[in-house]
């Protein structure tokens, strides 16, 4: 099953960016992963550095504080290797979220929904620091692992998709590894790709995954300096464009992977209607697990 | 009737830094409005142009979603907590942390 991660298809985005009739635009559709998003990626490739390390040895449980994809890959992963898998999550992550990492088999460690994010990661510093021989914690922010996963695949997979076509790549920031792994490997490739990161336009957003850098922790592994550009995508824009790809394209996406296509459009925007441009970016999951929000329902 | 309103984190550099504050509310929708009387620069981080919440803002009485209670019009009594919770789940970790 391990084997199914990574080389997912490309996706030709047909109707909804019809007003830039002069650029293809391109999507990796990363929910066909087996855990259904892009971070099966970078979650079985800091596993796989672990093992060959030694940092995760049988008798090891795996500990992270995430309560999103990433703590579904690990979960995911560690059921079908037969690792323990221990995760800190804030008593606000959705109901739903708390099923599928139960439903793996992960155990649940429960922090204080007010403190977020912050409060999951302290306390799993916390447990580590306690009994360190007891755990291998991966740390998505700091491992570079992350980012190499996506040096190794997702890049090449770019790359012979659009057979050397891409002239544009396109994707958010969050621990900055698929950005930072995906840049460095198109940049040896053909140096000329031009590669545009995003960012929410606000420290208060619905975009999961992503971070508002000026405001957040900098990742470990992020480097400021491989972007030739760095955008803002709005939460409510995404949401527009979530309902559109729906519609009009028949592909049910994450407000994410929406914010994601915004950002290829004002990309488009500012190439001159003479050229012709090859536009990738990665959709990191699909609507399932946020079919529960209010935007659905509002105009 | 003191409730209290919890602020997250990305919110608190828009409210003076706090991390709650308390309000004399009968209502979720009268609370939302003193916090962002009080802190102007909250209001658009909470609310749309034309006043209502943004899609993505969940706002929770004690552990009750709004959504699913009287939205703004959910009543409030004494002691109650409110938590605004922006709807990801997957979250990252803020300056904050770093301190």
């Amino acid at each position: 099953m391990l084997d199914r991660i990574g080389n997912t298809p490309l996706l030709r985005i047909e109707r909804v960016g019809q007003e830039f009739p002069n650029v293809e635009f391109c999507a990796k559709a990363e929910w066909f992963n087996p855990g259904g998003s892009v971070k099966d990626r970078p979650a079985l490739s800091m596993i796989q550095a672990g093992l060959a390390s030694g940092a995760l040895q049988r008798g090891k449980t795996i500990i992270d504080a995430t309560s999103g994809n990433t703590g579904i890959a690990y979960a995911m992963i560690g059921a079908a290797l037969g690792f323990p898998v221990q995760l800190c999550l804030p008593d606000s992550a959705s109901h739903e979220r708390k099923r599928i990492l139960a439903a793996l088999g992960a155990e649940l460690v429960i922090t204080a929904g007010d403190e977020g994010t912050d409060g999951a990661i302290r306390k799993v510093h916390e447990i580590v620091e306690q009994s360190p021989e007891k755990y291998f914690y991966p740390d998505q922010y700091s491992n570079p692992a992350n980012w190499q996963s996506h040096y190794r695949t997702t890049a090449n997979e770019i790359w012979q998709q659009t057979s050397s076509r891409i002239t544009h790549f396109v994707a958010a920031l969050g621990t900055s590894g698929t950005f930072v792994g995906t840049t460095r490997r198109l940049k040896d490739l053909n140096p000329a790709i031009r590669c545009v990161s995003l960012q929410p336009d606000a420290s208060f957003h619905g975009l999961e995954g992503w971070k508002h850098m000026p405001t957040a922790i900098r990742p470990a592994i992020y480097d400021d300096a491989l972007a030739d550009e760095n955008l803002e995508v709005s939460t409510e824009d995404a949401y527009q464009l979530v309902k559109r790809l729906a519609r009009e394209e028949g592909l049910l996406v994450s407000p994410s992977a929406a914010a994601a296509l915004l950002g290829c459009f004002k990309v488009a925007a500012g190439i001159p209607k003479t050229g012709h441009a090859v536009i990738v970016t990665v959709f990191a999951d699909s609507a399932s697990k946020y079919l529960n929000e209010r935007f659905w329902d509002e105009e | 009737m003191p409730v209290k309103v919890m602020i997250p984190s990305p919110l608190r550099p828009y409210a003076g830094k706090r991390d709650s504050a308390e309000f004399n509310a009968r209502t979720v929708g009268e609370a939302l409005g003193h916090l962002t009387t009080e802190f102007g620069d909250l209001r658009k981080h909470l609310f749309t142009e034309d006043g209502k919440l943004r899609s993505f803002v969940n706002v929770y009485v004690n552990d009750e979603d709004i959504r699913y209670l009287a939205k703004e019009n959910t009543p409030t009594k004494d002691g109650d907590t409110i938590s605004i919770i922006p709807s990801i789940a997957g979250g990252v970790p803020t300056m904050e942390l770093a301190s």
